[in-house]
């Protein structure tokens, strides 16, 4: 069966995104994410040396299967942020970015208001924005209307590995969205993948809950089976859980008359 | 740009229709079983499958109106402004061809029937004209709302499909809502019912929600005309232009209407029949696909039906309509669009709602905001 995840001018085979922060060493990070066949890598701009053509965080991505994501992790502000896409695009020479707001140091939470500023900004001048933000399902819509690719809101905080604390907002956001949804931020298990690809997720976003484990190459390899499974369930229709209504009072019964 | 055409043209009449009549009894129970249903268990609902289930369909609808809409009903009247018309229609009874006496109010006639409808208590106002863009156009209707703005706190229209600038000055006048029914979403019956005038652009028509949502409108009606074709394609159909406006069109809200072909001057026999019981299928099934859809009940219905079906999902309801202009006070004779069926006063129809244990809300909206 083909399905295919198309943001912007790009396909993606796999639903599981990944991340590169963390990881034990750089050949361990590459091993990792080859054994999850993930296609879409975010690298945080902050941590390459972008004059240096040798920097050991991107030679161990230079693959056939990845596609790098810059993301602005560490900036505090719209503007911040803009510059940084726009050192990214050039250091990179990709115009897709992450867009990451997080004014607070200690959850990392991002900041709607700079962001969806970010965003309009960014679309403007030609970027393919994936937006990191709250699972707020308004603030998602005003995104969609500025133009970004796809909306990317949190399970959890990041590296909290809590799963999707989130959950009543992420089905509000998946049912109403249309740009892709990825889910960010506090995946920590398989299962919490596949619950959030059944859900109808369009793809995931995982980065600590790889890199951390003490076997990051298996549990890549167990995140890629997780999100396959839970897309397959959600294609395939859930069965239904609750028994249909019991007639207590028949409220019909005057078509009978 | 974004355009329901390019949804629906994705589409085959014959296939849905098809796919709608295979649904089965598990189809069914699956759907009912869910917390969030999605179009393919729209159609098992709206399945001859799922008749046997009626009740069930009808407590669980009952069930997500109370909690999201609580124990009330919208009251709302229909104003007949003009039965002016330059379309053929077959099955309507202000067609160009009928021969009958054409008048369109002037602001003291229509300040007569606004008083009326005042001192029964109504503060939502439904204005509906034929399609005579020279006699009423943007202007007339620009004008009309300006007249009666401070007398009611949301106003509507049923009128001729605009354009989106034309759309947007209005809305900037105080207009709330706009309802506009595709009447069938079968682009050869379509014609065949339309054969002259400018509503015979089916592709006009079925652009206009989309112009509605671009103008930035507080609310649209949908709503297909039961009788032309088979009314499950066609609620199918409505249900997926639902679906795609809602998410297009975000900050707007939508309300759905039932109109089942009613006997007028010159009239056309339903090609295909809907039962009550089809139609509370039907009002069910879009209750169980969407909580925060407004259901509107008129009163071509019969009295018996309608003081059932607000208990099953309904959430707004109009009472004593005249569908004649100025029918209410002016002009009590004049030919109607279409006759209605239940004809109780507003009080009776009030009391009636009371006594079912719903609290009658005859104010929703502030039109001093806009």
């Amino acid at each position: 069966m083909t399905d295919i995840l198309n943001i912007a001018d790009k396909s993606f085979s796999s639903r599981l995104f990944t991340g590169t922060g963390k990881f034990s060493s750089s050949t361990i990070m590459k091993d990792a994410i080859l054994a999850s066949e993930s296609e879409l890598v975010t690298v945080a701009l902050k941590r390459v040396d972008v004059h240096n053509e040798h920097d050991d965080l991107l030679t161990h991505l230079n693959h056939d299967s990845i596609h790098l994501l810059p993301n602005t992790s560490g900036v505090r502000t719209a503007e911040e942020a803009v510059f940084a896409a726009q050192l990214s695009r050039e250091a990179l020479q990709t115009n897709w970015v992450k867009l990451e707001i997080h004014p607070d140091p200690k959850y990392l939470l991002p900041d709607p208001i700079e962001t969806l500023k970010a965003a309009e900004i960014l679309v403007k001048a030609g970027f393919v924005v994936m937006p990191y933000i709250h699972a707020d399902p308004v603030l998602c819509k005003r995104l969609e209307d500025v133009g970004v690719q796809c909306v990317m809101p949190l399970g959890a905080p990041i590296g909290s590995n809590k799963g999707l604390k989130t959950l009543e907002f992420l089905e509000i956001i998946i049912a109403q969205s249309t740009v892709p949804v990825i889910v960010d931020a506090g995946i920590g298990s398989p299962s919490h993948a596949a619950h959030a690809m059944e859900l109808g997720a369009d793809a995931v976003l995982v980065n600590t809950a790889i890199a951390v484990s003490q076997n990051p190459v298996a549990m890549g390899r167990a995140f890629k089976l997780a999100v396959e499974a839970g897309r397959m369930a959600y294609l395939a229709k859930l069965a239904s859980v609750k028994p249909i209504a019991e007639a207590s009072s028949p409220l019909t019964s005057f078509l009978n008359l | 740009m974004s355009h329901f055409k390019t949804v629906l043209d994705t589409y085959n009449w014959d296939d849905t229709l098809q796919s709608i009549y295979n649904k089965t009894a598990d189809d069914v129970v699956q759907a009912l079983g869910k917390d969030k249903r999605d179009l393919e268990d729209f159609k098992a609902l709206i399945s001859p499958a799922a008749s046997s289930y009626l009740e069930e369909m009808a407590q669980l609808s009952q069930q997500l109106t109370k909690k999201r809409f609580g124990n009330t009903i919208q009251m709302y009247a229909p104003m007949y402004l003009s039965n002016e018309c330059q379309n053929i229609c077959t099955y309507c009874g202000f067609s160009m061809t009928n021969k009958i006496p054409r008048r369109t109010l002037t602001d003291a006639e229509i300040l007569k029937e606004t008083a009326y409808l005042k001192s029964k208590g109504y503060d939502h106002i439904l204005l509906v004209t034929g399609e005579a863009n020279k006699t009423v156009g943007v202007q007339y209707l620009k004008h009309a709302i300006e007249l009666i703005r401070s007398q009611f706190s949301n106003i509507t229209i049923e009128v001729q499909p605009l354009d989106q600038d034309e759309y947007e000055l209005l809305i900037e006048q105080g207009l709330y809502a706009v309802l506009v029914y595709q009447e069938t979403y079968h682009r050869d019956e379509y014609k065949k019912h339309h054969p002259k005038g400018k509503k015979s652009n089916f592709d006009y028509r079925l652009d206009t929600p989309d112009r509605l949502g671009k103008a930035g409108i507080h609310k649209i009606g949908l709503g297909s005309l039961y009788g032309l074709e088979d009314w499950r394609a066609d609620s199918f159909f409505t249900a997926l232009h639902f679906k795609y406006l809602q998410k297009t069109y975000w900050k707007t809200k939508y309300s759905m209407s039932f109109p089942r072909l009613r006997p007028f001057s010159g009239g056309l026999e339903p090609k295909v029949e809907m039962t009550d019981r089809d139609l509370v299928q039907l009002i069910c099934a879009y209750r169980l696909l969407d909580e925060d859809l407004e259901l509107s009940m008129s009163t071509r219905e019969s009295e018996i039906f309608r003081d059932h079906i607000v208990n099953l999902g309904i959430t707004s309801i109009s009472a004593e309509s005249k569908t004649n202009p100025g029918g209410y006070v002016v002009e009590k004779q004049s030919l109607e669009q279409f006759e209605i069926s239940d004809e109780r006063p507003t009080e009776v129809i009030a009391d009636m709602l009371k006594s079912k244990g719903l609290e009658v809300v005859w104010k929703d909206w502030e039109n001093n905001w806009q």
